[in-house]
């Protein structure tokens, strides 16, 4: 239980990046962090005492396999992981060229 | 082995604290490259080699992507405080603890570590079921694109739609000279 | 962007291949060997984003949005729900596993599924070069 505790501490510290923050990129680094506390989550919940990979090989007869479940929904959660902080690294780009600076409270004072 | 998933978490906790009040964005971006790469040695310890692979390769486009747009516009953060004011911490304090006293009791009604949680799928995950009805040897491509294919489509739409959300936002800027 | 020295210019002239060569063979044995689709398509962009950035953005600068990536993109996409709609045509059900599931361990086994690997490693291959053309291509200026 003690991995699982301190993924759940991971997220918290990624929900401060996010929440208090006052820089874009601080605010995208917390996304980032949450999204790995997450996957770290799953990945844990699917670990089975004494397991080898969910693969079978030719010829080993194995008996106690690792879940392939969690595994399956953190595959895609990666790659849509990386997807969603390009977009995000974008619109940061895009702000920055068009206020001159990453504050989050100076954009808003400025408005256009 | 438990001491060094341990280990390996408590160090992707300091890179995040660290990541998260450094000065110069460049560093951020580098501690955030330590935590991916932690994080993928986690996944091979679980016994999770397709997440492992899929996440070092992933974090290193990420990490070019990230120092990408740091070095286009600006590489110090301005807006680091001196020192956090005291209700801020006590309020903070407080909910950080309520939070982890939920997840343990949350925690303890599930099974411990190491224990099957998951028991839905269980007939039909087993090394002699899936030869009948898949046909591959590999259970975690075989549930990702036959059993939860519609999950896949999704993702693959979702790809897409950031990409094109990508393209629309720095449509006017990325033009050749 | 610029290009880099003459020695990362060699060394890449034959690292990229090589990489490229490994996200094919991650892709193609998806359903042997861990891996499959998502990984090896983003190892097959990391080559192509490797030669953009070791010979500098001038060679690449095209306009994203009509360049060949985001036709192989695309047509990764379509080519996935096409997959699924031959089941839903052919009278069974939505994503259907058409294919003959073949024997065990063999490369042309277990179905659709090195199919659906195939398109989706090209779909996710082209988002990657797509998102770094498009960053990379941007320079500091004066907003139109």
């Amino acid at each position: 239980m003690i991995p699982l505790l301190l993924a759940f501490f991971l997220f918290l510290i990624g929900l401060y990046g996010t929440a208090v923050k006052r820089n874009l990129i601080k605010i995208a680094i917390g996304l980032s962090i949450m999204e790995y506390a997450t996957f770290l989550i799953l990945a844990l919940i699917g670990y089975r005492e004494g397991g080898k990979p969910p693969i079978m090989v030719k010829g080993i007869q194995e008996k106690t396999l690792v879940d392939p479940l969690p595994q399956a929904l953190v595959l895609t959660a990666i790659v849509i992981g990386l997807a969603t902080t390009a977009l995000l690294l974008s619109i940061a780009v895009r702000i920055y060229h068009k206020y001159g600076t990453f504050d989050v409270n100076e954009i808003r004072k400025l408005k256009g | 082995m438990l001491i060094i998933l341990c280990g390996l978490i408590i160090l992707m906790i300091l890179g995040a604290f660290v990541a998260l009040g450094a000065a110069s964005l460049l560093s951020s971006a580098v501690l955030l490259g330590i935590i991916g790469f932690s994080l993928s040695a986690v996944f091979l310890i679980l016994q999770a080699p397709d997440l492992a692979i899929v996440q070092i390769v992933v974090e290193t486009l990420s990490l070019v992507i990230f120092i990408a747009v740091i070095l286009k516009t600006t590489s110090e953060d301005a807006t680091v405080r001196a020192r956090a004011r005291l209700p801020f911490l006590i309020i903070a304090g407080a909910f950080v603890v309520l939070f982890m006293l939920a997840v343990g009791w949350a925690l303890g009604s599930m099974p411990p570590f190491g224990w099957p949680s998951l028991r839905m799928a269980g007939p039909y995950l087993t090394p002699e079921a899936l030869p009948r009805t898949t046909g591959a040897a590999n259970f975690v491509t075989a549930v990702v694109l036959d059993f939860r294919g519609y999950d896949t489509l999704g993702e693959a739409t979702v790809l897409f739609t950031a990409v094109m959300g990508v393209l629309a936002v720095l449509r006017r800027i990325g033009r050749k000279h | 962007m610029r290009g880099m020295t003459t020695i990362v210019k060699t060394v890449t002239r034959g690292m990229a291949g090589i990489i490229f060569l490994y996200g094919v063979y991650v892709v193609l044995h998806g359903h042997l060997t861990p891996g499959g689709g998502f990984g090896g398509g983003v190892a097959i962009g990391a080559a192509f984003v490797l030669h953009i950035l070791a010979n500098g953005s001038r060679e690449a600068e095209t306009d994203a949005r009509k360049s060949r990536s985001a036709l192989v993109e695309s047509f990764g996409t379509f080519g996935f729900w096409v997959l699924a709609i031959v089941g839903l045509i052919s009278g069974t059900v939505y994503f259907y596993n058409f294919v003959s599931k073949g024997t065990l361990f063999r490369l042309l086994s277990a179905g659709f599924l090195p199919l659906a690997n195939i398109v989706i490693g090209a779909e996710v291959a082209g988002a990657i070069v797509v998102v770094f053309i498009t960053l990379a291509s941007l320079e500091i200026g004066g907003e139109k």
